[in-house]
């Protein structure tokens, strides 16, 4: 998704504002603090690495240096074995965004290649596909990329990329599939399908487009899924121990027992910000939706007609205005909401 | 053919592609257990006691694909996952017994206290949306992105550590001989708190956050005005107007993420050294030990399905729609 910058608040300006609010503008408070926090460690993960004050490896032999509280020197302590916890969290962001961000990039490209295939193909393909989705949606995916990377010859990070990636698109494919169903007999799509635009055509310039705010939505879940699960992996010591992830610096706090000999500086650092990069990930999909959904926006005049303020004396204006932006993303967003597992099973859906 | 018919179909599939990833897993990427027994001893173990390695743990390819199949899915029906090399000669199939009952209550007692709460506050945030409730939802998002294990820590460290209300690790007080006993059920009891209090707290937002959506979206819906407009009580709005509906794709959302919550709670069962299916699978983990790590993820696996299947079946029977195509079909 893109972020137009916030424009100047000039207040000539106002009314073409008004007439044009940029994106920015509209982006709900929640959704603003989702980029700005996402943009933090973006910029974290790009700097960071360059900045660290240590070698985050490097194991300083003298025995003062050895599980430091934070000071000047150590802006957040050291390890039992000496070692920068700072400069390891800097390294550690860069190689866990990274390895969320890839493996978001390649999930939902095969989430989108599914789920659009899925539903232009229909008949037995979709059954088949859909089978598929809904099967690795129940199976538990921990368990499986446990035993996967165990079978594995090594651990490092293109094996965990590849592991995640595999196993990371059902939830994608499901939504795209559901909104691709939904576009493909729009008026649009039929009208360039009769002047005789190729398949392919009409899935790049007709479809995909129509499905940006939900492609992202669906990258942002797999970036929180991968980190989440990498994590966890390298909590349990799945991973390439040699290197500094944040789920590594959490298994060599746990195994050096950072916890019983109190160095808090040493395990809180790193879950703290796989917290809040969780949070800020979350927050972002909340603003898509709420940029998709009017509805579940507070502080709008919405909140009220859907609240218990709603007085029945006067609905129809408010609500008709409701009904009329629930046609597009909204439309499929409440549909989604509401159907999935039944099929079929929403008499008054198709209206 | 009927709702129930076509789930249980459903589950079947998945339990299926399940035990056939299984299968094939270890012969595209084969000889690990076998050689990780082979490294710990690699004085005394001469080549040629391969096979010999191999059959004692029955992972000795012979026979065809179709056979070595076949006598698979048999031995699984016979509850026969092998044999595990880290506690050799432990069966699989003991370990898993042993230590499942004790996750399966755990996580699914803590799971569904955790949605009921989440969905009652979702209902409530939902209702009353813009009130008090929301302005507390970045909150939750952020109790929410905690990694159960995480979490765990910080509560451990809390209350186990600092203020010593709860114990500090294991499934009950140690010289306890477990068994159905008032000492030794109150020891579990009191040594789950704070493992359960971890799951609540770590996956009540979610619910509560889905319940809150759907809610917001369910009470936009004309019927809900026509009730309210009507001038039934408020109570009565919510709940059989519009909780009543909204808890449909809630349940579904249940089904899809209990997987996902079963897994956290796993990992997290560590940090409590909890006698769970959890510690067994890292430690199968930690020592190569791949039969059992294979039947841990079968067994997780189909208890994944069994609780979606229950799901259903409540979905059937909350949802009069669902039980008007029962009857008819």
């Amino acid at each position: 998704m893109t972020v137009a910058p916030a424009v100047s608040a000039d207040p000539t300006a106002v009314p073409q504002e008004a007439a044009q609010p940029g994106r920015w503008r509209r982006m709900p408070t929640k959704g603003k603090v989702g980029v700005v926090l996402s943009a933090v460690f973006v910029l974290a993960a790009i700097i960071g690495p360059l900045v660290t004050p240590y070698d985050p490896s490097y194991q300083n032999p003298s025995p003062s240096a050895s599980m430091n509280a934070p000071s000047a020197a150590h802006l957040l302590g050291t390890t039992q074995s000496g070692q920068d916890v700072m400069s390891q969290l800097l390294v550690g962001i860069r190689l866990t965004l990274e390895l969320g961000i890839i493996v978001g990039l390649v999930a939902t490209a095969i989430a989108v290649i599914v789920g659009v295939t899925a539903a232009f193909l229909g008949g037995w393909w979709d059954e088949l596909l859909s089978l598929l989705t809904n099967v690795f949606l129940v199976i538990p995916a921990l368990p499986l990329l446990i035993i996967l990377l165990g079978y594995l010859p090594n651990k490092g990070e293109a094996p965990t990329i590849f592991v995640l990636s595999v196993l990371g698109w059902p939830w994608g494919a499901r939504v795209i599939r559901a909104q691709t169903l939904a576009i493909r007999n729009r008026d649009f799509v039929a009208a360039s399908r009769e002047t005789g635009e190729r398949t392919w055509r009409i899935i790049a310039f007709e479809i995909i487009p129509n499905e940006v705010s939900l492609i992202a939505a669906s990258f942002v879940n797999t970036v929180l899924y991968a980190i989440g699960a990498s994590v966890a992996l390298a909590f349990i010591g799945v991973a390439d121990l040699n290197s500094w992830s944040l789920g590594t610096m959490l298994y060599w706090a746990e195994s050096q027992q950072a916890l019983q000999l109190g160095a808090w500086w040493w395990f809180v650092p790193p879950g703290l910000v796989v917290a809040l990069m969780g949070t800020a990930l979350v927050l972002l999909n909340t603003g898509i939706d709420e940029l998709g959904n009017p509805r579940l926006r507070d502080a709008s005049s919405a909140s009220r007609i859907a609240g218990r303020w709603l007085k029945p004396a006067d609905p129809t204006p408010v609500l008709s205005e409701i009904s009329q932006r629930r046609n597009g993303l909204a439309g499929f967003l409440h549909s989604f909401s509401r159907s999935s597992l039944l099929e079929g099973a929403e008499p008054g859906e198709g209206r | 053919m009927s709702f129930i018919v076509r789930r249980l179909v459903f589950y079947l599939v998945a339990a299926w592609v399940a035990l056939t990833i299984n299968f094939f897993i270890p012969r595209l990427i084969p000889g690990n257990a076998v050689e990780s027994i082979m490294a710990k001893f690699p004085n005394s173990l001469q080549p040629s006691a391969y096979r010999a390695i191999e059959a004692m743990l029955g992972v000795g390819h012979s026979g065809s694909i179709w056979h070595q199949y076949v006598a698979y899915v048999v031995d699984i029906f016979h509850f026969n996952f092998g044999t595990s090399s880290s506690e050799y000669p432990a069966q699989v199939s003991t370990l898993l017994g042993e230590t499942l009952p004790w996750t399966i209550i755990l996580v699914g007692t803590a799971t569904v206290i955790a949605f009921l709460i989440g969905t009652v506050l979702g209902i409530a945030a939902g209702w009353r949306h813009g009130g008090s409730l929301d302005r507390v939802l970045p909150g939750l998002m952020f109790l929410q992105a905690i990694p159960y294990f995480f979490f765990a820590l910080i509560l451990l460290e809390l209350f186990a550590v600092k203020l010593q209300v709860f114990p500090i690790a294991q499934g009950y007080s140690q010289g306890l001989v477990p068994g159905w006993h008032w000492d030794f059920i109150s020891s579990a009891i009191y040594h789950s708190l704070l493992p359960a209090l971890t799951i609540v707290l770590a996956s009540i937002a979610g619910w509560m956050l889905q319940m809150r959506n759907v809610m917001i979206t369910t009470i936009g819906e004309d019927y809900v005005v026509a009730a309210q407009a009507k001038g039934l009580p408020n109570r009565r709005v919510i709940i059989t107007y519009a909780a009543r509906n909204a808890i449909l794709p809630q349940l579904q959302g249940f089904g899809l993420a209990v997987g996902f919550v079963v897994s956290g709670a796993l990992i997290m069962e560590i940090v409590f050294s909890y006698p769970g299916i959890g510690l067994l699978l890292v430690n199968a983990v930690t020592s190569n030990d791949y039969p059992l790590m294979q039947g841990i993820f079968l067994v997780i696996t189909f208890a994944v399905l069994l609780a979606n299947l229950i799901v259903d079946l409540v979905i059937v029977f909350v949802d009069p729609r669902a039980r008007a195509r029962e009857a008819t079909r």
